[in-house]
């Protein structure tokens, strides 16, 4: 029961702070892709880094259960995947999260999407002895690593650097990054764009 | 209209490290083949069944990890389902709360009107197409933007650098193809 409440609280806390940042927006994902709108990659970045710090720093105290880690293996799936999975985010301006938000939000093409990635992982579903046998779901650099090694972490680290250090240090890497990364990258086509 | 950046990267954070504290990483795209699961075990009851020790199913990605998914398909009442469906709920309440989306805006994102025109056919095929792929991609990769990029990111795990290299490689040439106009 316990575990149904923390699903629902931070469930919808994650779906409104989608919302609020615009993530649920074809629009900001559009425009973040273009390069023509960083504000919404800087939002990432700072979040990616906050999340590091809290974390890493909060196992370094005991604050934080190691055990709540959950890494996923590499492959060369992986990239392949992520490759279909950002041409599709761009075409359709709603990655997996961000569209139940969208449909959610009353925004009817997000329906859509939700409809054909239902339909997208049933077909992932069907094909996936043939991407088993291929090999290309096979682990490679360790499977289930992060860069450094995290004590009392199940998951082995690819380097003997503290992983905690190593967390912090990256984490306080994307902060510096969302914050030195500008809010265009492409030139302005007018001097006057309309403000957001 | 997206509230500023630094406000909204702490509150993401602190969503993303809540999470880790007190259950485990946020992560969504696993959840529509459960959905899909419970769809297909409800048209066919053959489908996912139990064993002695758990459950399996006739598909081999649902009986894979001893049955971890066909599992979720017959509880669907399990945190990470009903962590999605919250998802659904948050944003509803929170685009609510700041006075809606134009019906116009709902129904064709600006950005899109501005490159690809009115035609709603085309922007629900894309939407379609596009969730098609999304899917897909993220099946294969494991997770997806929230499991792999930010998550995965977060806890310095190398899979996670892979998939964010991929996503962006083909995310900013498709986006740059398509989206030429600024709306």
């Amino acid at each position: 029961m316990t575990s149904i409440i923390l699903a629902i609280v931070i469930g919808v806390a994650f779906g409104a702070v989608l919302d609020r940042i615009g993530a649920s927006n074809p629009n900001m994902i559009g425009k973040m892709l273009n390069l023509t709108n960083l504000n919404l990659a800087k939002t990432i970045l700072l979040a990616i880094g906050t999340g590091s710090v809290l974390m890493f720093a909060g196992q370094m105290l005991g604050l934080v259960d190691v055990g709540h880690m959950s890494v996923k293996a590499a492959y060369v799936g992986v990239f392949i995947g992520g490759l279909m999975l950002g041409a599709g985010w761009a075409l359709a301006g709603y990655c997996p999260g961000t569209g139940v938000v969208a449909a959610a939000s009353g925004r009817k093409d997000a329906l859509f999407f939700i409809a054909g990635g239902l339909l997208g992982a049933a077909a992932y579903m069907v094909t996936y002895p043939m991407w088993k046998s291929s090999g290309l779901l096979d682990s490679i650099a360790g499977g289930k690593v992060t860069l450094g090694t995290v004590p009392g972490s199940k998951f082995e680290g690819i380097t003997a650097l503290s992983g905690d250090i190593l967390g912090i240090v990256l984490g306080l890497g994307f902060i510096v990054l969302a914050f030195a990364l500008p809010e265009r990258l492409t030139p302005s086509k007018s001097e006057l764009q309309p403000a957001e | 209209m997206a509230m500023n950046w630094k406000i909204g990267g702490l509150l993401l954070g602190g969503v993303f490290f809540l999470a880790v504290l007190l259950v485990k990483p946020i992560g969504v795209s696993t959840q529509f083949v459960i959905l899909d699961g419970i769809i297909g075990d409800a048209v066919n009851s053959e489908l996912v069944t139990k064993t002695e020790e758990g459950y399996t199913s006739t598909n081999a990605y649902l009986a894979k990890s001893n049955g971890k998914y066909a599992k979720s398909v017959m509880n669907p009442l399990n945190y990470s389902f009903i962590f999605v469906l919250a998802m659904a709920v948050g944003g509803f309440l929170s685009v609510l709360t700041r006075g809606g989306i134009s019906a116009r805006e709902r129904s064709i994102p600006e950005l899109w009107r501005a490159n690809m025109g009115d035609g709603v056919a085309l922007r629900y095929g894309a939407a379609f197409v596009g969730g098609f792929i999304v899917l897909y991609g993220a099946r294969l990769a494991g997770g997806c933007t929230s499991g792999h990029m930010m998550s995965g990111m977060m806890q310095t795990s190398l899979s996670g650098y892979i998939f964010a290299a991929g996503a962006f490689a083909a995310a900013i040439p498709v986006s740059l193809m398509l989206f030429k106009k600024e709306a």
